[in-house]
């Protein structure tokens, strides 16, 4: 009787609810980046109409989409470095050529001024907006959970009770998401 | 036996100090809220200011919505969709759990502008929608350098929005019906039933082990629900009294960035 109440107040509880946020945060991750996915072919389509001289950005962008749709998500993923790796990878090659196919619509004026196109356009500023503080939470969350797990007196329970509990990949701060879409709103005017 | 209950209450003592300690992420600093319309680049007129501010509290008197209008002199070197998702985080705009808050955030210095809605008001103030609101209402005004003009525009055209959806207004009309259904909202949050779940933990233990002796079991649980409550107590649901506050909404990065 002691023993449990002892353990309850150490926080035996901690591991469990800080690993269910992390992959609460994980889950908005995979949300956010399927929403993009979603996105992308009606932005395709908007573009084709007036760029048809685009076509390899444009079949890069689809390709790019069915690589990160198709990376095979599950529970390990977010413990796996390596298939963490892989689902990144796929994503930040999205992110690299929708920028891509983001800037050289900047030469369309006409494209410029669909308002289907407009719409896709803050749509996809937004969700990539929401990518990254999604991932960023994740990160957050995930460095808490590994925390605990490697400090006291979390150490402890997860040496023990919670032995089957990883450690989670976190994203890095890549070049490529770095240079994620950036959709530039008309050019600042001159002041008046 | 007495050293022994000293040191497990150590033990917890230093159990609870650790769950305590909130991550803290490096964050930028923002002004205090003091009421719907903060305007710290000071580049609202009092008359406007005080037509905003009235228009929104009568949104969040008939829906809930809580809109903040807010003037910064700066960004701190943020963009203004990361200073945007953290202020709304850091003030709570909106109630927790539906998230219902929109931050209508303008920095005439650096000729941006944000609405910033909260994850419940997303499908509502969509991305596209916000764009719309800036591209149309606002930025032609602050480009014709009528900055208050433009802050009024915006906030009339994001009140109407989230004043006139009727399909909002009915789903509004169930959650609240669910919630009325469920239970009253409670005031101390999760602490109260951990509580009584100690006490009876306690009153348990007392029982087994034959009450006398046991009165110093109570020390740590007191300290531990001292502790609890002191980590997530404070909730305000921004509508009592006279001040103005967060509710603790959260947000995603829903909305929409301009510039001018």
């Amino acid at each position: 009787m002691a023993a449990t109440l002892l353990v309850a107040g150490c926080g035996i509880n901690t591991i469990p609810t800080e690993q269910e946020q992390a992959k609460a945060a994980w889950g908005e991750v995979q949300n956010q980046y399927q929403r993009r996915a979603d996105l992308v072919p009606n932005l395709v389509a908007t573009v084709q109409g007036y760029a048809q001289q685009e076509k390899s950005v444009l079949v890069q962008v689809t390709q790019a989409r069915a690589q990160a749709t198709h990376v095979s998500v599950d529970a390990s993923t977010i413990t796996d470095p390596a298939k963490f790796h892989e689902y990144e990878q796929a994503q930040n090659q999205l992110s690299g050529v929708l920028g891509h196919l983001l800037a050289i619509t900047e030469n369309y004026p006409d494209l410029k001024s669909n308002e289907n196109f407009l719409a896709l356009q803050s749509q996809l500023e937004g969700t990539e907006n929401r990518i990254a503080i999604a991932r960023r939470d994740y990160n957050e969350a995930v460095r808490v959970y590994n925390t605990e797990l490697r400090t006291f007196p979390g150490v402890i329970w997860a040496r023990t009770v919670y032995s089957s509990a990883q450690p989670m990949q976190t994203f890095a701060a890549t070049p490529e998401a770095q240079a994620a879409p950036k959709v530039s709103f008309p050019p600042p005017a001159a002041n008046p | 036996m007495t050293a022994m209950l000293r040191a497990w209450a150590a033990a917890l003592a230093l159990a609870f100090a650790c769950v305590a300690a909130a991550p803290s992420l490096a964050a930028p600093t923002f002004p205090p809220l003091s009421g719907p319309v903060v305007d710290q680049a000071q580049v609202l007129p009092a008359p406007v200011q005080a037509d905003i501010a009235a228009k929104i509290l009568a949104l969040q008197q008939k829906t809930g919505d809580q809109l903040v209008v807010v003037t910064l002199s700066s960004l701190q070197g943020y963009p203004i969709e990361d200073y945007g998702y953290q202020l709304g985080r850091a003030w709570g705009i909106g109630e927790k759990g539906k998230n219902n808050g929109v931050l209508f955030i303008v920095v005439p210095s650096q000729h941006q502008v944000r609405i910033e809605a909260g994850y419940g008001l997303e499908p509502i103030l969509t991305d596209a929608l916000s764009n719309v609101i800036l591209q149309q209402a606002v930025l032609p005004k602050f480009r014709a350098g009528d900055v208050p003009g433009g802050v009024a525009a915006g906030t009339d055209a994001i009140v109407q929005q989230l004043g006139l959806d009727p399909a909002e207004a009915q789903a509004r009309v169930q959650a609240a019906a669910q919630q009325a259904a469920q239970a009253p909202p409670d005031a101390g949050g999760h602490a109260v039933p951990l509580f009584l779940i100690l006490i009876v933990i306690f009153l348990i233990v007392r029982m087994l082990t034959g009450g006398r002796g046991g009165g110093l079991w109570a020390l740590p649980f007191l300290f531990m629900g001292g502790g609890y409550r002191g980590g997530f107590g404070g909730r305000d649901d921004g509508f009592g009294g006279g001040g103005f506050s967060g509710g603790g909404g959260s947000f995603g990065g829903g909305g929409s960035s301009g510039s001018w």
